[in-house]
């Protein structure tokens, strides 16, 4: 199929569309064959982040394994919205147990499959950030350790989005959950807490970690497949908008991902062996300010009077990770397709 | 073949002719000497094909054994006190799930105050998790039990916990009638798990089940147990065919026939209660004992049948339900209800305490003469207990109560035998 030349800002927004790539680089989600392993049906909620990245995280593994994925599920917004007994939306093999076990039952199912030769199946394990970064954080880090061959998929929300938006080790300073609410002295959530998984994943030096957003959707699904080369344990962590959760517009949800690592706030980049290897560079800074202000969750920076303070210091975190991973690009070099970055970033605490 | 061998390694010995395909475990003693001996075989080729994987906590050995178990392949780890409890919420999921995971529980008192020792209070606490419970007299049982659940598992697709007295079986050195290969795969058919992970036919197992469903699948679970009490015995008598030997099984009765006072027990204190029997019965004295082996499912029949002629029943148990007293008791009563008898509850044993024939030949002396109060502390120090009372009645702030008493009492371990 004849394809033409890609050329950014060519769709009007920073999406390659499928149309301009040759058939073998376009989404998965654009062929007729994919699994639709969460397929339609479910109740997540309208702009749901989670389900769209679950959706293309499973669809890339089930094309990368030639469809011989199984799935261990965390408790939250994705078991639940998935499985209303007796309905099922998962296409796959897939198994939910506990909060805080998916990576430990991961293991055990990969465990199972190489006693039994079927070293062709493979594993995903999948969770919000509640069951990864925090209650399953022991089994998470158990799995990275004994190098399991589990790919761990983090679909990080920034909050107990299933129990009503209560703060998680992942929710960001400022922000406002139903137990950081904007009352007192320092609204929202506190500063100098929380914790970067993906960094800490590093730290176990297994082969492979990424991150990724559910506004780079190719990016993603190019992750998910490198992430299926490799043997041993995987660690991916997406970001993925609640509009629920975070009083963003369902329609947003593309564009606050995309803000998200154009401001520099969250770091899209991948590791090998604890080295990173490869970040996807801003293309069109943007001060934090345009992340914040489209979330009701940040509204009571913009009040009366405005916090411009506490924006301050959300744009030094922004400021401190472009230094640090070496998110802006080159002057006078093209950004990176989605998928393609390789530059090496230094990434020192 | 005969063998004198630590009751851990011939655990570990069984469990491997069952040939379990993944190994899970996280140690803590005394279960430490069974997993460590599974390990040995898994490294050595002689247990193969089986993972094993040295987890970082309980929960997380029980929700590596869920996700083997529900990829299809026979799962086994070992546990006792404080683990146990660490992995109650995975132990509820297993169970809820139907998953045919057998366990090893050394039985150990639950902190705190911490003590490593042999009591009931772990497999106790986790009476009503789902699991079927089968109690281990000697070290021969309990290996034997190992085979035997595997059986009872698998068949109605639940698990199995065995319990065995820690230190008193695990670390015992006995004569071990150990089965052939032959005999173990005789008896016990390979893994046919009744749901699996596979990608040929996708199952989604876990799913959320609302007030619609909930109340059958709970269900299910007890109906399952309800039908292993007609198994056990079907297990326990083809065994016996197999093995030449009786193991197993719901209850076993000790001189009972024409017995007055029948003395009610789980696990291997029944040896001390037997020898102690036979020296009452050397005296003329009517008593017998009745021994627990299936706890869960409990059999209230075949309970009611062996106690209901009795005058009076005494039951021994190492687990103290605080506020109420006795839980085999409790269970061993709705087995007798509407049976006028003397039923007398006696707590014995827990952290370790010995139970000695001594102190036996005493209780049921009192039990024989009706003086035993329903409730009953085995060799228990009142006197160390009313200093510590009158401790905390006399300040604010009279300190912790396991550091105040152990300076009254000298040295840890002081006093104890």
């Amino acid at each position: 199929m004849p394809h033409q030349q890609i050329k950014f800002y060519q769709a009007g927004s920073f999406v390659a569309g499928n149309r301009l790539l040759p058939p073998e680089e376009r989404s998965v989600q654009a062929r007729m064959d994919r699994s639709n392993s969460l397929t339609s049906g479910h109740r997540a909620c309208q702009g749901c982040g989670e389900a769209l990245g679950a959706r293309y995280a499973l669809d890339a593994a089930m094309r990368a394994t030639g469809n011989q994925v199984i799935a261990a599920n965390a408790t939250g917004c994705l078991e639940v919205f998935s499985t209303p007994f007796p309905e099922s939306s998962w296409q796959l093999p897939w198994i939910h147990s506990l909060f805080g076990n998916a990576p430990a039952v991961a293991t055990g199912v990969a465990a199972a499959l190489k006693v039994k030769g079927r070293t062709d199946v493979r594993v995903v394990g999948q969770g919000g950030d509640g069951g990864t970064v925090d209650i399953g954080f022991a089994c998470l880090s158990g799995m990275f350790e004994r190098n399991d061959d589990v790919l761990f998929i983090c679909y990080d929300n920034e909050a107990y989005m299933n129990t009503g938006v209560q703060r998680s080790g992942a929710t960001p300073p400022a922000a406002r959950t139903a137990t950081t609410k904007p009352v007192g002295e320092e609204p929202g959530n506190v500063f100098g807490q929380g914790k970067s998984a993906p960094l800490i994943a590093m730290a176990h030096e297994i082969p492979y970690v990424a991150t990724a957003t559910v506004s780079e959707l190719r990016d993603l699904e190019y992750k998910v497949e490198r992430a299926m080369e490799f043997r041993g344990a995987r660690y991916l962590h997406i970001f993925v908008p609640c509009p629920l959760g975070w009083g963003s517009a369902s329609h947003d949800t593309i564009r606050i991902a995309r803000l998200a690592k154009e401001t520099g706030l969250f770091p899209v980049f991948e590791a090998e062996d604890g080295e990173v290897t490869g970040v996807s560079r801003i293309r069109r800074p943007v001060p934090v300010e345009e992340y914040l202000r489209p979330q009701r969750r940040y509204a009571h920076l913009f009040g009366d009077p405005p916090r411009a303070d506490v924006i301050a210091r959300i744009q030094e975190r922004a400021d401190r990770n472009i230094r640090r991973f070496g998110l802006l690009p080159d002057p006078g070099e093209g950004a990176d397709l989605p998928g393609h970055a390789t530059d090496k970033a230094d990434v020192t605490t | 073949m005969l063998k004198q061998i630590e009751g851990s390694q011939a655990v570990a010995r069984g469990v491997a002719m069952c040939r379990p395909e993944v190994i899970c475990a996280y140690p803590i003693s005394p279960q430490t000497h069974i997993v460590e001996g599974l390990s040995d075989l898994v490294r050595t080729g002689e247990l193969t094909p089986c993972e094993f994987v040295s987890v970082e906590s309980e929960f997380a050995a029980m929700s590596v054994a869920i996700g083997a178990s529900a990829a299809g392949a026979r799962a086994y780890t070992a546990t006792a006190s404080q683990g146990l409890l660490y992995m109650a919420e995975a132990l509820f999921n297993a169970s809820g799930l139907g998953l045919p995971i057998v366990m090893t529980v050394a039985n150990r008192a639950i902190g705190a105050p911490i003590n490593i020792w042999n009591d009931h209070s772990d497999a106790m606490s986790q009476r009503d998790c789902g699991w079927m419970q089968l109690y281990a007299e000697t070290n021969q049982e309990a290996l034997d039990l190992h085979v035997q659940a595997y059986r009872l598992a698998e068949e109605l697709s639940l698990p199995v916990m065995v319990c065995m007295d820690g230190f008193i079986l695990t670390h015992a050195h006995e004569r071990i009638d150990l089965p052939q290969q032959e005999q173990v795969d005789e008896f016990l058919p390979p893994y046919e798990p009744r749901q699996v992970l596979d990608p040929a036919d996708p199952v989604t197992i876990g799913a959320m089940v609302g007030p619609e469903a909930f109340f059958e699948v709970k269900y299910l679970a007890h109906a399952k147990q309800m039908q292993a009490l007609d198994l056990i015995p079907e297990v326990a008598a083809g065994f016996a065919r197999v093995f030449g030997r009786e193991s197993g099984g719901l209850i076993r009765s000790y001189r009972a026939e024409d017995a007055e006072t029948i003395v009610v027990a789980l696990g291997s204190v029944m040896g001390t209660i037997e020898e102690t029997i036979d020296e009452l019965r050397e005296q003329g004295v009517r008593i017998g004992a009745l021994a627990i082996k299936s706890f869960r499912p409990f059999p209230l029949e075949e309970v009611r049948a062996a106690l209901g002629g009795a005058r009076r029943v005494v039951v021994l148990e190492k687990a103290l339900a605080v506020g109420i007293g006795g839980i085999l008791s409790a269970n061993v009563r709705m087995a007798l209800s509407g049976i006028d008898l003397h039923g007398y509850t006696v707590i014995a044993g827990l952290g370790g305490r010995p139970i000695t024939r001594a102190s036996l030949l005493r209780l049921f002396a009192d039990a024989i003469a009706d003086e035993l109060q329903p409730l009953t502390f085995l060799d228990m120090k009142w006197d160390v207990v009313q200093r510590e009372v009158e401790r905390q009645q006399a300040g604010r702030r009279p300190g912790p109560h396991a550091e105040n008493i152990i300076r009254d009492l000298g040295i840890v371990g002081a006093r104890s035998h």
